[in-house]
């Protein structure tokens, strides 16, 4: 959740409206933002991921005027072409570890704190959400005064560089930035196999930043004197880099600066170019289901900030150079369905022919439930990822169950292989009120496989249990009994030895040459583990198997 | 007055009237008595003698009094005698004993013993190359016969109240409160009841004498004996402990209602594994592989070998990495590894994907729907769950478009009660456009969140339908509308599986 504050006063101002905050609400839900929180001074909007170009007030405002009719269509932003200096020159040593950069410079800044305030924070959120915390791209914004132009971008063995990285009081190493920096700490993963760390390093040789780590404390803090900054974007897709860089230089066009390209390689970046793509206003209707007149398409499209030229039947789309998320034509139609306003679409219900149908196993299932209700059985529903060892250890069984990597909760680290630990859970969990039940559960358990295709086997199962004074085999076999002349099905059982029943008092239920559960009364042994009371019966079986047999 | 008398009669709770024949009958005059007499437990005593109480029959009256109750080693005592007297006996039977044997016989307390009977002076002792030897004397032999003040106290009905002591019990109780873990006083409520003149004249009444019969038998009912005699009448009104049902699970309750709705719009469920691929779970969704939901922090990957991908593999690779004349796909290198990872699903979608892939264009159209268990790699606490339950559904059609998914959710949250809902821009990775579904909650005024909706992108049917084909699809999650119809404030309250509130929960009727 990403979420950025715009003034309220400057918002309204730009707007030229005066809208109270019920309608701004509705108008900022129906923009594709959500509107957080409305306060007397600030607003609060929720950004949705893919809209990264909206990480700023200046460009949430600059969206939401065009969304409400004012200035729409596409803005023009234009960069002066590259003096004689503003070269970054990349090193091949780069391409093993950071390949590429695409850099810009903004001259005519007039910054106050505000200003810069704004600027750290979509430099922040950027990181966070489109470069997918550093991982896909970094960021670095230098005051060009303390710079020496052109720039070198390369990369050195992590010893041999050395400067005084931000909040920090000493120069340091490149190896030591990764191990005693607080921000070389957070972000080592990012550079753990690199034998070579990538910096960016002026014609003075002052090391300006590594990347994507940390910036200098001598060329890295834009204040409020800067006038003019340096901005670099470093990667690995050159495309991804360039929008990133035009998602800033037009927030900072929008707050005055001057945008100037830069040759990096041999490429001139930003090139601040926008793509065109053909919307044929058929296909508009067929997504839409609305048979829009070209003339509205327009406006719709323009409201979201575009640029539009109809043709017979078409629409020639101009997208912004900051929007990172028009990956074709569909994500057009949403814009036009946006810009058109949801809340004007008609409901339609289509008149089609179907027929609904339920699976067979949940059918059967839901008779069970039924059926054992009456039985006087209360159902129970436990979570299928459980503790390992209160599945194996406790209750003495054999079987592995399958691991999770990485849970949250290292409690719940093993999906369980039968409903048994879970049942005897839950008798454990109500002693303190109840110290007989007769519970019943149905779920799912899961198995190692190797002929899945998952590697995993689920199987759907009934587990019943009853536990008081006089609970014993003879209990869970009436149950069973009873519950297989309901299903008209004949059942034998076949002597068992497993560590969670008492030798001699369980079986295996065998219905059709199948086995297809077990019956028999918990073994004291496991009782005590789990400090129970009373007695058990148990009884589980395989609901997918049984249905299959019956049916 | 008589009429009422009777009815204040008819009222009585079987153990109330109990409690008063046995006053009428022999009038005990402490509760300890009553209750023998009476036969009932403690427990029923006390809350009969409450509820006669409150129908002023009786006074009852609470005074705090200091008891004492015997510990453990005056247990023992009371049962097999004071420790010196058995000393007595036995040096009387062996004539003699030496200090070891008398140690081996009665263990440490003997050290103590030999104090007090040598104060006594009933036994005498002589040091010998064999050790100590002990003796009875004859003030010895007059010990043994004459019973002690601690033994009579011993003998007592404990507790016993501190107040109603003699001068002699109190001399006992100085002597073995010296001794460990012989007495322990305790400060309780002691009750002490009155009869007043309403319980004269209840027990006065004819109604209160007259025989009835309390149950009716097999043998009164083949004897004739009822058509002879009244049946005690039973206050009607009185509570009775709840039956022990058994019942659904109500969350069962809440999905088999919900999929009543799905089944009468004309869907039909689909089938699938809990244990996905990433590859079925995100990759087939056009979900790009960085995607941050896909993190370890965020999903349970399983210890297991990678999955075995299917045919369509190559399709999604490309669709990724290149995409085609409509889509600039995501770029980057889409691994495989990466794809093969088995994981718990993250959403119902997964199924909706299989069934796409699985569809011939000659099945069409067609409507699905799920409603099942997702997972999510969360800590739980009172607003989240690891697992929870997600309801879904997706109509594939040629025709289908966006005014139909507006259509349909209209329609379907109509069904679930929701008249008055708005549909907004939303974002998802796998459709486009993208819509939340919200309600006017009345009582805040204001919109809520219900679920999410879109058409599926046209990535997604290229790569597993080999064409565009318009796919409406729409969700949400199912605990939330559930916590919030049970007034339940904690979520994991749902699955907690106390018995009683399993029991005592209302029905589920509408979600």
């Amino acid at each position: 959740m990403t979420n950025i504050t715009v003034d309220k006063k400057y918002l309204l101002n730009e707007i030229g409206l005066k809208l109270d905050d019920d309608v701004l609400r509705q108008k900022i839900s129906m923009m594709g933002t959500d509107p957080e929180e409305i306060k007397d001074n600030e607003i609060t909007v929720e950004i949705f991921p893919n809209r990264p170009d909206m990480l700023s007030g200046y460009s949430i405002v600059r969206a939401f005027k065009q969304f409400l009719g004012k200035d729409i269509g596409l803005i023009k932003y234009t960069a002066k072409e590259p003096k004689k200096d503003y070269k970054v020159i990349v090193d091949k040593s780069v391409k093993q570890v950071r390949p590429f950069t695409a850099c810009a410079i903004i001259k005519n800044l007039k910054l106050n704190d505000l200003k810069i305030k704004e600027i750290i924070q979509l430099q922040e959120k950027l990181h966070l959400t489109f470069g997918r915390d550093r991982k896909k791209l970094a960021i670095g914004i230098y005051p060009l005064e303390k710079i020496k132009l052109p720039i070198h971008y390369k990369a050195l063995a992590p010893d041999k560089i050395k400067f005084l990285p931000l909040e920090s009081n000493r120069e340091m190493t490149g190896t030591q930035i990764l191990r005693q920096h607080p921000a070389g700490i957070k972000y080592a993963d990012l550079l753990k196999d690199a034998k070579v760390y990538p910096i960016f390093i002026d014609s003075k040789d002052q090391i300006l930043s590594m990347p994507p780590i940390i910036n200098s404390e001598l060329t890295g803090r834009v204040t409020e004197k800067t006038k003019e900054v340096f901005i670099e974007c470093s990667g690995f897709d050159f495309n991804v880099l360039e929008k990133c860089l035009h998602i800033i230089v037009t927030v900072m066009a929008d707050m005055g600066g001057e945008i100037y390209q830069m040759q990096v390689e041999d490429k001139v970046t930003p090139s601040l170019k926008t793509e065109t793509i053909n919307l044929d206003i058929r296909y508009v209707k067929h997504v839409l289901g609305v048979n829009f007149k070209s003339a509205d398409a327009k406006e719709a499209l323009e409201k979201m900030g575009h640029g539009v030229h109809t043709r017979i039947n078409s629409l020639e789309v101009e997208i912004p150079c900051y929007r990172a998320d028009i990956l074709g034509k569909v994500d057009l139609v949403e814009d036009l369905a946006i810009g058109y306003g949801y809340d004007n679409f008609e409901p339609t219900i289509p008149d089609v022919a179907s027929t609904s149908k339920e699976l067979d196993i949940n059918v059967f299932q839901r008779k069970l439930r039924k059926l054992l209700a009456g039985f006087g059985l209360l159902e129970i529903k436990n979570y299928e990822i459980i503790n390992s060892e209160s599945q194996t250890k406790l209750i003495n069984n054999k079987e592995k169950p399958i691991m999770l990597l990485s849970s949250v909760s290292s409690e719940y680290n093993s999906l369980r292989t039968s409903l048994a630990a879970s049942m005897l859970g839950t008798l454990k969990f109500n002693l303190k009120n109840e110290q007989e039940a007769a519970l019943f559960e149905i779920g799912t358990t899961f198995h190692h496989d190797s002929k899945q295709e998952t590697n995993i086997r689920e199987e759907e199962k009934l587990g019943i249990i009853i536990s008081n004074k006089n609970a014993n085999f003879t209990t869970a076999k009436r149950i069973l009994t009873t519950l297989m002349k309901e299903l008209n099905t004949e059942f034998e059982l076949r002597e068992l030895k497993d560590g969670l029943f008492i030798e001699g008092r369980t079986g295996e239920i065998i219905i059709k040459n199948k086995v297809l559960g077990t019956i028999g009364e918990i073994a004291p042994q496991v009782l005590t583990n789990l400090e129970l009371k009373n007695p058990c019966a148990f009884i589980e079986l395989d609901l997918d198997e049984l249905l299959k047999i019956i049916s | 007055m008589t009429e009422n008398l009777d009815n204040i009669i008819k009222s009585l709770h079987p153990l109330e009237r109990k409690l008063l024949e046995v006053m009428k009958a022999k009038k005990p005059q402490t509760l300890e008595l009553l209750q023998k007499a009476s036969g009932l437990k403690q427990i029923e005593v006390m809350r009969a003698l409450q509820w006669l109480s409150n129908k002023k029959i009786i006074e009852l009256k609470a005074t705090k009094k200091k008891l004492i109750f015997l510990d453990s080693n005056g247990e023992e005592v009371k049962k097999s005698g004071l420790p010196e007297k058995q000393v007595i006996v036995f040096l009387k039977k062996k004539k003699q004993a030496s200090l070891p044997v008398l140690k081996k016989e009665f263990g440490d307390v003997i050290g103590f013993s030999i104090g007090l009977l040598k104060k006594k002076a009933a036994i005498a002792t002589e040091n010998t190359p064999n050790g100590l030897i002990l003796t009875i004397t004859p003030a010895g032999e007059k010990f043994l016969e004459k019973e002690s003040l601690e033994e009579k106290f011993l003998k007592k009905d404990f507790p016993i109240n501190e107040d109603e002591l003699t001068d002699e019990e109190r001399f006992a109780i100085d002597s073995l409160k010296s001794r460990k873990n012989f007495l322990k006083l305790e400060t309780k409520n002691v009750y002490t009841f009155k009869t007043t003149k309403l319980f004269n004249d209840i027990i006065r009444q004819k109604m209160f004498n007259e025989s009835y019969i309390e149950k009716l038998s097999p043998e009164i009912l083949k004897s004739g004996l009822w058509k002879k005699m009244k049946f005690r009448p039973y206050d009607i009104h009185a509570d009775v402990p709840m039956l022990n049902i058994g019942k659904e699970h109500f969350v069962n309750e809440a999905i088999d209602d919900i999929k009543k709705i799905w089944l009468s719009m004309g869907f039909e469920e689909m089938r699938g594994t809990k244990a996905q691929s990433a590859f079925w779970d995100m990759d087939s969704l056009f979900v790009p592989q960085d995607h941050p939901a896909r993190e370890m922090q965020d999903t349970f990957y399983l210890d297991v070998k990678p999955a075995k991908l299917p045919k369509v593999f190559d399709a999604v690779k490309k669709m990724h990495e290149q995409g085609d004349e409509d889509s600039r796909g995501w770029g980057g290198e889409f691994k495989k590894e990466v794809a093969a990872q088995v994981m718990l699903r993250t959403h119902t979608t997964v199924l909706s994907a299989l069934e796409i892939a699985n569809l011939k264009e000659e099945d069409l159209p067609k409507k699905f729907f799920k409603v099942d268990k997702v997972y999510r790699n969360e800590a739980m606490d009172w607003r989240h769950l690891f697992e929870l339950h997600q309801v879904e559904g997706i109509v594939v059609d040629e025709n289908a478009n966006f005014s139909h998914l507006l259509g349909y959710l209209k329609k379907f949250y109509a069904k679930l009660g929701h008249d008055k809902i708005r549909i907004r821009p939303a974002h998802f990775p796998y459709t486009e456009p993208s819509a939340e579904v919200e309600y006017f909650n009345e009582k805040k005024k204001t919109w809520i969140e219900l679920g999410g909706a879109g058409m599926i992108r046209p990535e997604v049917t290229k790569m597993l339908f080999g064409k565009e084909i318009p796919v409406l699809a729409w969700g949400q999650g199912m605990e939330r509308a559930i916590s919030q119809y049970y007034d339940i404030h904690d979520i994991r309250d749902l699955y907690n599986n106390d018995i009683k509130q399993l029991r005592t929960i209302k029905s589920h009727i509408k979600l």
